[in-house]
Order: C-alpha cells, then sequence, then structure tokens
C-alpha cells in the first residue's frame, strides 16, 4: 500500500467541504479522479499534497500520515503537475532542475553532476531535450505540459500527482501526454494519481477511477465497473450511451445531443458483461 | 552547466571591477581633483595633510554609506521582486519609507533632535520604518498565512497614509523645520557618524548572506506559491523572512539616508537583462551593481553644481530611469524578462 486515505474530510472557509473520503492506493497503480466540475477533485488532490489541512481523518503514505513526514522528504516522494504550469522566461533546463531542489542538500547552492544527469534524463524521456535552451514563454502549451512533466519526473518520486493533464490540448499532445504517463506507469513502476475530465480518456489509461460527486465519494473501481451509463446519467444529469471501444474494450461514452434524444433512443444503452 | 558557473564568475568579476572603478574615480573626483598617484602618496604621508582628510573623513564615509545603502536597496528590490513575482515592486512599495519619513518628520516638528541630538533622527526614522512594518505584517496575516498581495496593498495605502500626514505636518510647520524635513526626505549620502556607517555595513552584508541561502526557496518561489511548496519549500516561513529580511534593508537605507528613489527597482532589472532570472547570481549581482551605480550617482550629485550639491535621488531617478529605458528599447524585453 503506497497511500491510503481515511475518513478524510477536509474543505475551505467558503463552505466547500470534501467529505468522508476512503481510499486507498496501491504501488504501481494508476489513479483517476473523475467528476463533474465542483464535485472536489482539485480538493482531494490539495488535500494529498499538504496544501490543505485536513478537519477530519489522515492521510498516510507509506504507512506515514503525510503531516509527520518532513516537507522535503515529503516532496523527494511525491511530485505534482498542477493545472496551469507556470510560465516565465526561465530556460527549460533551468525549469526542470528546480526539481531537484527537495534533493539538495543544506547549504548546496549548485546542481551536481548527478542532478543534471537526473535532469537530462527526464528531458530526454519527455522528448524535450531538443528544447532545453528555450524560454518557458516561447513553448506551445503541450510542450509546457511535458516540461512540467519532466521537472516532476526530475524530483525522482514514487507517486506522481497530476491535476487534468491533457486540459486545453489537441487531440495528438492529449494521447502523447497519456501515453507517456501510461508508460512511465508501466515501465517505471510510477504510481500515479491524475485528476481528469475527459470520461473517454480517464476509461482508456486508468486502472481504477475514483468517481467524486458534491465533494462524496460516488464509487470506485475499474472503468467498467464506474462508467456505466446509469452511473454518468445520474451524476452529470446528461443522457449518454456507453459501448465498448473496439479495440481496447474499455467502455466508451457517447453524448446524445436533445435533436435526437426526442426522436427516442431505441436500442441497448450499455454494455452487457 | 560548467558552462554556467564560468559565466556568473565572469559577471561578479567583471561586476566587482565596476564597482572597484568606480571607487576610485569617486574618491579622486571632488572639489580637490587628485590623481590616483596623488592619493597614493597622500595615504604614505599618513595623518595631517587637508588631503588625507577630505579623503578619508569625506570622500571615503560617503562611499562605504554608497556601497552599503545602494547594495542594500537593490537587494531588497531583488528579495521584493522575487517573492511577490511583481516586477514593479521596490523596497519603498511597502509603506516603509512613508513611516520612516513621518518619524523624522515628527521629531523634527516637535523639535527632539535639538534636545536628544543628531542620532535621534535616525533612530526615529527606524522606529517609524518598525512600526510600519509590524502594521502592515500583521493586516495582512489571516490565520497565520501570510497574504503576499494583501502585504502590497496595504503596504501602498500606508505608504499614501504617511505621505498624506507628512505634508499635513508640513502645513503646518515653521519655515526651517521645513527645510530640514524636505531636506530628509530628498535623501543623501552625507553621514559624519562612523558608528552608524559601521553598523549599516554589518548589517547589509549580514542580510546579503543569509538571504543567499534563500536563493533557491526565491526560484522555486517564481513559480507560485503552491509550485513552491511542491518542490518541499516551507513558504510561510520563507515568506515571513524574507519579508523581514527586506524591511530590515529598507529601514536601515531609509533612517540612515532617507529617501533615495529608483535603485531598488532599477537595479535588479538590469541585472536580470544580462544574467537572467536564477537568484544564486542575481542576489550577488544586484547587490555589486547597485553599490556601484549609487556611488557613481552620489559622485556626480556632489560635483555637477559644486560646491551646492544635488539631492542623490534626482540623479538616481534621471540616470536609472534614461538608462533602463534606452535598455528595455535596445533588448527588446519585457519587464522582468530578459
Amino acid at each position: 500500500m503506497l497511500e491510503k486515505i481515511r475518513d478524510l474530510t477536509c474543505g475551505y472557509d467558503s463552505g466547500f467541504l470534501l467529505q468522508d473520503i476512503n481510499f486507498e492506493v496501491k504501488h504501481k497503480e494508476l489513479i483517476g479522479i473523475i467528476g463533474p466540475n465542483g464535485s472536489g477533485k482539485t480538493t482531494l488532490l490539495r488535500a494529498i499534497t499538504r496544501l490543505l489541512r485536513p478537519k477530519k481523518g489522515e492521510i498516510f503514505f507509506e504507512g506515514k500520515d503525510i503531516w509527520q513526514i518532513p516537507l522535503k522528504e515529503f516532496f523527494k516522494k511525491i511530485a505534482v503537475v498542477t493545472q496551469n504550469p507556470p510560465v516565465n522566461s526561465m530556460s527549460v533546463e533551468e525549469f526542470v532542475l528546480l526539481g531537484r531542489i527537495p534533493h539538495y542538500k543544506r547549504f548546496q547552492f549548485f546542481e551536481t553532476r548527478e542532478d543534471l544527469e537526473v535532469s537530462r534524463r527526464c528531458m530526454a524521456l519527455t522528448n524535450t531535450l531538443r528544447l532545453k535552451d528555450k524560454s518557458i514563454n516561447q513553448l506551445s502549451g503541450g510542450e509546457r505540459q511535458l516540461v512540467s512533466i519532466a521537472r516532476a519526473l526530475t524530483q525522482d518520486p514514487k507517486l506522481l500527482l497530476l491535476d487534468e493533464p491533457t486540459a486545453h490540448l489537441d487531440i495528438t499532445h492529449q494521447v502523447g501526454i497519456l501515453d507517456l504517463i501510461k508508460r512511465l506507469n508501466k515501465e517505471f513502476g510510477l504510481t500515479v494519481i491524475m485528476v481528469l475530465h475527459d470520461l473517454n480518456l480517464a476509461s482508456e489509461y486508468c486502472d481504477r477511477l475514483l468517481l467524486l460527486n458534491n465533494g462524496k465519494m460516488h464509487k470506485t473501481g475499474t472503468p467498467q465497473e464506474v462508467l456505466t451509463y446509469q452511473v454518468i446519467e445520474e451524476i452529470y444529469n446528461t443522457i449518454v450511451i456507453v459501448k465498448e471501444n473496439p479495440v481496447s474494450l474499455k467502455p466508451y461514452i457517447f453524448l446524445v445531443p436533445e435533436e435526437e434524444r426526442q426522436k427516442g433512443i431505441t436500442g441497448r444503452r450499455g454494455i452487457e458483461y | 552547466m560548467r558552462k554556467k558557473t564560468i559565466r556568473w564568475a565572469f559577471w561578479i568579476l567583471g561586476l566587482c571591477s565596476l564597482l572597484l572603478v568606480t571607487t576610485l574615480f569617486a574618491l579622486c573626483t571632488g572639489s580637490v581633483g587628485m590623481s590616483l598617484k596623488k592619493i597614493l602618496r597622500v595615504i604614505f604621508e599618513g595623518k595631517g595633510s587637508i588631503e588625507y582628510s577630505i579623503l578619508f573623513d569625506i570622500r571615503l564615509p560617503r562611499i562605504v554609506l554608497g556601497f552599503t545603502i545602494g547594495g542594500a536597496l537593490s537587494l531588497a528590490g531583488v528579495i521584493l521582486q522575487g517573492m511577490f513575482r511583481n516586477p514593479l515592486v521596490e523596497p519603498y512599495t511597502l509603506g516603509i519609507s512613508g513611516g520612516a519619513a513621518l518619524g523624522v518628520s515628527l521629531n523634527i516638528v516637535l523639535g527632539l533632535n535639538s534636545t536628544l541630538g543628531i542620532l535621534s533622527l535616525p533612530i526615529s526614522g527606524f522606529l517609524g520604518a518598525v512600526l510600519v512594518i509590524l502594521l502592515v505584517y500583521s493586516l495582512s496575516l489571516r490565520k497565520g498565512i501570510l497574504k503576499i498581495q494583501g502585504l502590497l496593498l496595504t503596504g501602498v495605502m500606508i505608504s499614501f497614509i504617511s505621505s498624506s500626514l507628512i505634508m499635513l505636518i508640513m502645513a503646518i510647520s515653521r519655515t526651517e523645520d521645513l527645510h530640514g524635513i524636505v531636506f530628509w526626505i530628498m535623501g543623501s549620502l552625507e553621514e559624519p557618524n562612523w558608528l552608524l556607517i559601521k553598523v549599516a555595513v554589518l548589517v547589509s552584508i549580514s542580510i546579503l548572506i543569509i538571504s543567499y541561502l534563500f536563493s533557491l526557496d526565491l526560484n522555486a518561489l517564481s513559480l507560485g506559491e503552491e509550485e513552491a511548496q511542491h518542490l518541499g519549500i516551507n513558504i510561510e516561513k520563507t515568506k515571513r523572512l524574507l519579508f523581514v529580511l527586506a524591511s530590515a534593508l529598507t529601514g536601515l537605507s531609509v533612517s540612515v539616508c532617507g529617501i533615495i528613489g529608483f535603485v531598488g527597482l532599477v537595479v535588479p532589472h538590469f541585472v536580470r537583462m544580462f544574467v537572467g532570472t536564477d537568484h544564486r547570481i542575481l542576489l550577488i549581482g544586484s547587490y555589486l551593481l547597485g553599490a556601484a551605480f549609487l556611488i557613481f550617482c552620489d559622485t556626480l550629485a556632489r560635483t555637477i553644481i559644486s560646491p551646492l550639491e544635488l539631492p542623490v535621488g534626482v540623479i538616481t531617478g534621471i540616470l536609472g530611469g534614461s538608462l533602463f529605458v534606452y535598455a528595455m528599447t535596445k533588448r527588446q524585453v519585457l519587464l522582468g524578462g530578459r
């Protein structure tokens, strides 16, 4: 067990509350957190990354309460890619090297040969080595996302957290980034938790899904278990049809426009297992 | 990356030589011009001559103070700009100068300096600065979290309030007091008290060293607070410490030299243009360039219309501003960019 969330309740002063979350993440799992806007996906991620203190309950990482782990130690093992990667005029290499900061010793000001090697390797892995001398604000959205992932990998984490890594990207980059994450998960044994908006992408890439609604856990399980048309219609209030992706055999969700709905939907709406 | 270290060493060396040249220029220049050779001879001949006391009692203190304050203001500028991620922040934005000026104005108007001695001026300036720092700090603290934007807004507002109060004081004060206040607010490196200069040097250099320990934290903070925390940086502790360091530098400068504008805003930008955004070089580079810049401006201020002296703030504003606009149009950079 890598991460365990027990009876977690946390929230903001504005009143939004995430309640009674119980969840476990095993080593080398690829988990997707899904749910409608405002369901608490990002809040959960913030709780896991210690930006938000729980009002109740605990989060354990490798058996220890995360709030008991020294900050630097914690972020040697956990890396985060946020939704809007920062934009500034640093060079890509400088930016990626920032990921080594948790590993710096006290009074160490300059990166060692090892730090440089790790950052090079991570840039090569994410196919961003060719960008290394460019400045961050010259990059496209997709490249920026890749560079952020490279920086997170440079932290040499066991657990990688991503908040909507495919938001605002075209399908080439969506698939490129998720393929990369899948590869990191399969080949390098990196445990991944990512918030995803796109249910079909979540279905294709994640081993297990956690569906949140109104700050509560609604359902968790494999994509086949979670993404049924009944569940989606209940949570999202939208008529959908769920079919199998002919290649991957994962559930795929089709939307039905109002015009078609009025004509009436005939035939099976879900997958029979 | 070895290339980077060499490049940085080169920049530091270059800036040190610039500082040295400026210092020698400042030593040679004045109402009594002296060549380098003559200076050497005066030093060898030792105490007693008029030239010796011009060098060591008049010019050297100003140079040392210019070094200290120029460095301190630029350093405070770098720290604050890095912390706020806002290139337009400068040491005086936080209202510290206003507080110090208010303290000094009150001192002058109430005639305290005639009873308590001339040293009470910097002390009252420092008290005013400390008061404002505490006020701005406590107003921006929400549930133990230092709100950066709140800090900025409160600072600007307190600046306005204190400058209005100063105007009020000036409006009701006598002519000779008025002169004293205006003179102090304009800022000058004239400081006859060696002890005060030594204290200033000590504080300014130690803060340079302490702030350097946080250069990586500042680099991380340039990504934003949450991202910095994701790199294992305790942002609350870091923000507080940086705020205290910048405040101490500003309070020190203002209470010793009055208000010398523009150094803290322009110098960090210049350095950033040439050496990049990495705080490991930015902190030292800005300190050195700020020191050289202020020594140079002060030399101009005391020689241009000699025997009269211009307020050094006039020179830093005109020179710094025009150089900066020129460099910006030449290099086609954005503020805060490289």
